[in-house]
């Protein structure tokens, strides 16, 4: 007993004071800023860039680097807020700074707040995730990021949800339960995409084995970039979206 | 010549593998007694090649022969019949290819869900079916168990995979990319990443530089310690140890987020590259990798004995969930699950190359229970932060070579074995080119394909609420199983 409380003492508190602000290591790669140029388009594995004007869709990219590496005009910022509420929003064009891509990022909803600003309660359901973006949101809950303190949780059923996060690019195999998922969750619900897979297919995109009809049948309310999303990018991106 | 016999990440011509008929090749699979780690086909024209790959895991050596199935044959004698490690290979090529092995003990769908599919059941006073899945309570990917209990206890666990499916084989073939190998199985990115490149180089003739070897193989352990942390937690987590839990989940941020000093990610994605490396590891960042490992060696160590060495843990954990050796040996299991019920198998070392000879793999009592997969997984964090010393004290000696070198296009007709050790266990990668040199092949094996049978077999006996602790205790892989 003596031990447990030493070693308690020994580690202290370690949780993340102040989430929004969180200074991220220099290494990360987040939000893409970039200068206007011609890109050899090919040099993307899921397709995220595009020409005329030179534009990344977050939606796409895995933030894998490969296109900074070969082209100076693309560099990848350390900053982490890079979640929208408008799919088109993802795709970042010339001479954007994070800052000011967070600023115009979330559609202000009145409704949202009042229903779901002191707690939201989430389901989550891999749908095809590979188990990154699994790990990054199981993080979220731990010592370090606790999310429960803003009243964030995930819950084991969807019957106690107020919303359901996807993650994956929705395999042909998961489309039914995804649906009776959602359909099991009490409304007023939300919709959140997590990661590069769930908002476009990422690097399965080509796949025929995915049934991705879900989303052209229900509203999203929220688009998570990453691959995977960090746990960071999560918080703020939910914190954003119920306190906008 | 019946076999073709090679070596892990060398490339063979495909002429070279032997065809036999089908009787002379089950008789030989019988014969020679080794651990079957490919049986797949592959489509030619109208016929179906079947290439089986064999391991001799004492002596390091792969054999490769195969068999032509015409297109009005449709089935042959099952092989499970005599070697039961062959179920689930057996299972997948019928899946795929609709050549049934006949007299297999148990021919259930592996991937492909149909709906008529019915559940083994047991009949009886008080015996009663558990349901769950494929959504889970937790935050982890889905699967279907079906339980049947008498009671409390469970008699049996039917477990049906298969709805994490991507299509990663053909995927492989129509658009490989490190990216995409990554997210095969996103808790062992580096793993497969590794096993990815190190095909693709070899289909090419390529040698890396010794500098990005060693980068590499710095990233595995790293993995491995940081994924082992993790589960320790989770463990501690699953029988309510909630100290343990936040202590061990703290303490693999530590590790984690010193690979994003590395590589820009968490998990090491974008580090590893056909022909090499994208990040360098300086002097600096080597010295802090070490003093980070140091701390991290410390909070492990401290926490896990006293964790051990309460009472309420060590009953929770000993004895639960076994499987014997026997069972292990049977089912053809690898990596930790064996491990752990006392078969040494570890790629690492019984496919060595030179950066792990000179590491001395000493191995751990042995029970089979949940416990001994916990205490394994702590021999292994120790190992693996032994090897990261190790390995970065001799990164300095090569600091002026290339992180990266050109890798030549694939060379035609070849078919290359890639195995890695990832902390789950061997991750294979068969790659067969066509004769333009372009994948007409891609086979993927995940420790967890072996493995998910064990679980069903451990829990039986066992209290339905020790479930989740057995399951925690493999951490098996869904998508990398269903691909």
């Amino acid at each position: 007993m003596l031990e447990t409380l030493k070693l308690r003492i020994y580690q202290g508190q370690q949780f993340i004071k102040d989430i929004p602000n969180a200074q991220m290591r220099e290494q990360f790669r987040g939000f893409p800023t970039i200068v206007d140029a011609q890109v050899d388009v090919g040099i993307c594995p899921t397709g995220a860039i595009s020409n005329n004007p030179l534009s990344i869709d977050m939606g796409k990219c895995t933030f894998c680097g490969a296109c900074a590496r070969k082209c100076s005009s693309i560099k990848f910022s350390n900053y982490y807020k890079l979640a929208s509420t408008d799919r088109n929003k993802l795709i970042i064009t010339p001479n954007m700074t994070g800052e000011e891509y967070n600023k115009v990022a979330f559609e202000v909803r009145k409704e949202i707040k009042k229903v779901f600003g002191k707690s939201l309660k989430l389901r989550q359901v891999s749908a095809g995730g590979c188990n990154g973006c699994e790990m990054e949101l199981n993080a979220c809950s731990n010592v370090n990021f606790d999310m429960g303190r803003f009243g964030i949780d995930f819950v084991a059923s969807p019957r106690h949800a107020d919303g359901i996060v996807i993650t994956g690019p929705i395999s042909e195999n998961m489309a039914h339960a995804l649906e009776d998922c959602y359909k099991s969750t009490p409304a007023p619900k939300i919709v959140v995409l997590c990661g590069a897979c769930a908002i476009s297919g990422g690097v399965f995109q080509n796949s025929t084995k995915l049934n991705r009809a879900f989303l052209e049948k229900y509203p999203i309310d929220l688009y998570i970039p990453g691959c995977p999303v960090h746990p960071l990018t999560f918080i703020n991106a939910i914190l954003d979206f119920i306190s906008a | 010549m019946n076999w073709l016999i090679t070596e892990n990440k060398k490339r063979v011509n495909i002429s070279e593998i032997p065809v036999l008929n089908f009787p002379n090749l089950r008789e030989e699979i019988i014969k020679i007694n080794k651990r079957v780690i490919g049986f797949f086909g592959k489509q030619e024209e109208e016929n179906v090649r079947l290439f089986v790959v064999m391991a001799d895991d004492i002596e390091g050596k792969l054999y490769i022969s195969s068999s032509v199935f015409a297109k009005e044959e449709k089935e042959y004698e099952s092989i499970t019949q005599e070697i039961p490690a062959f179920h689930v290979f057996e299972r997948e090529f019928y899946e795929e290819f609709g050549i049934e092995p006949k007299n297999h003990p148990w021919l259930k769908p592996m991937r492909n869900h149909k709906n008529d599919y019915k559940f083994f059941e047991m009949e009886g006073d008080e015996v009663h079916q558990v349901a769950v899945g494929p959504i889970h309570a937790g935050v982890i990917e889905p699967g279907h168990f079906r339980f049947m209990c008498h009671g409390e206890k469970i008699y049996d666990l039917e477990i049906q995979l298969g709805w994490q499916h991507r299509g990663v084989e053909e995927l492989m073939i129509s658009s490989p990319s490190n990216q995409l190998a990554e997210s095969i199985c996103g808790d062992s990115v580096i793993a497969y990443n590794l096993a990815y490149s190190n095909a693709m180089e070899a289909l090419g003739d390529c040698e890396i530089s010794n500098k990005a070897q060693l980068i590499r193989l710095i990233a595995l352990e790293m993995e491995r310690s940081a994924i082992h942390i993790g589960d320790l937690g989770a463990i501690a987590g699953d029988i309510a140890y909630l100290m343990g839990a936040s202590i061990f989940g703290a303490t693999r941020t530590l590790v984690i987020n010193t690979m994003l000093e590395i590589s820009g990610s968490r998990f090491g994605r974008g580090l590893i590259t056909t022909g090499g490396v994208n990040f360098d590891i300086d002097k600096q960042l080597s010295e802090k990798i070490v003093s980070v490992l140091n701390k991290v060696a410390t909070d492990v160590e401290r926490t896990i004995k006293t964790m051990l060495k309460s009472p309420t843990v060590s009953s929770r954990l000993e004895k639960t969930g076994v499987v014997s050796e026997e069972q292990a040996k049977s089912l053809g299991l690898v990596g930790m699950a064996a491990k752990a019920s006392g078969i040494n198998l570890d790629s690492r070392f019984d496919f060595p190359d030179k950066w792990y000879q000179d590491v001395e793999n000493r191995t751990i009592k042995a029970e089979g229970d949940v416990y001994s997969r916990t205490r394994l997984r702590y021999k292994e964090i120790k190992q693996s932060f032994h090897i990261i010393k190790k390995l970065l004290s001799k990164l300095e000696t090569y600091n002026d070579e290339p992180m990266n070198v050109y890798v030549s296009s694939s060379k035609p007709d070849s078919f290359v074995i890639s195995i890695t050790e990832g902390w789950r266990g061997e991750v294979v990668h068969i790659a067969l080119t066509d004769s333009q040199g372009n994948l007409s092949r891609y086979k993927i094996k995940d420790p967890s394909f072996n493995n998910w049978f064990a679980l069903a077999m451990a829990v039986r006996n066992n209290g339905i609420s020790d479930f989740p602790l057995c399951n925690k205790s493999f951490n098996l892989s869904y998508c990398g199983n269903d691909l």
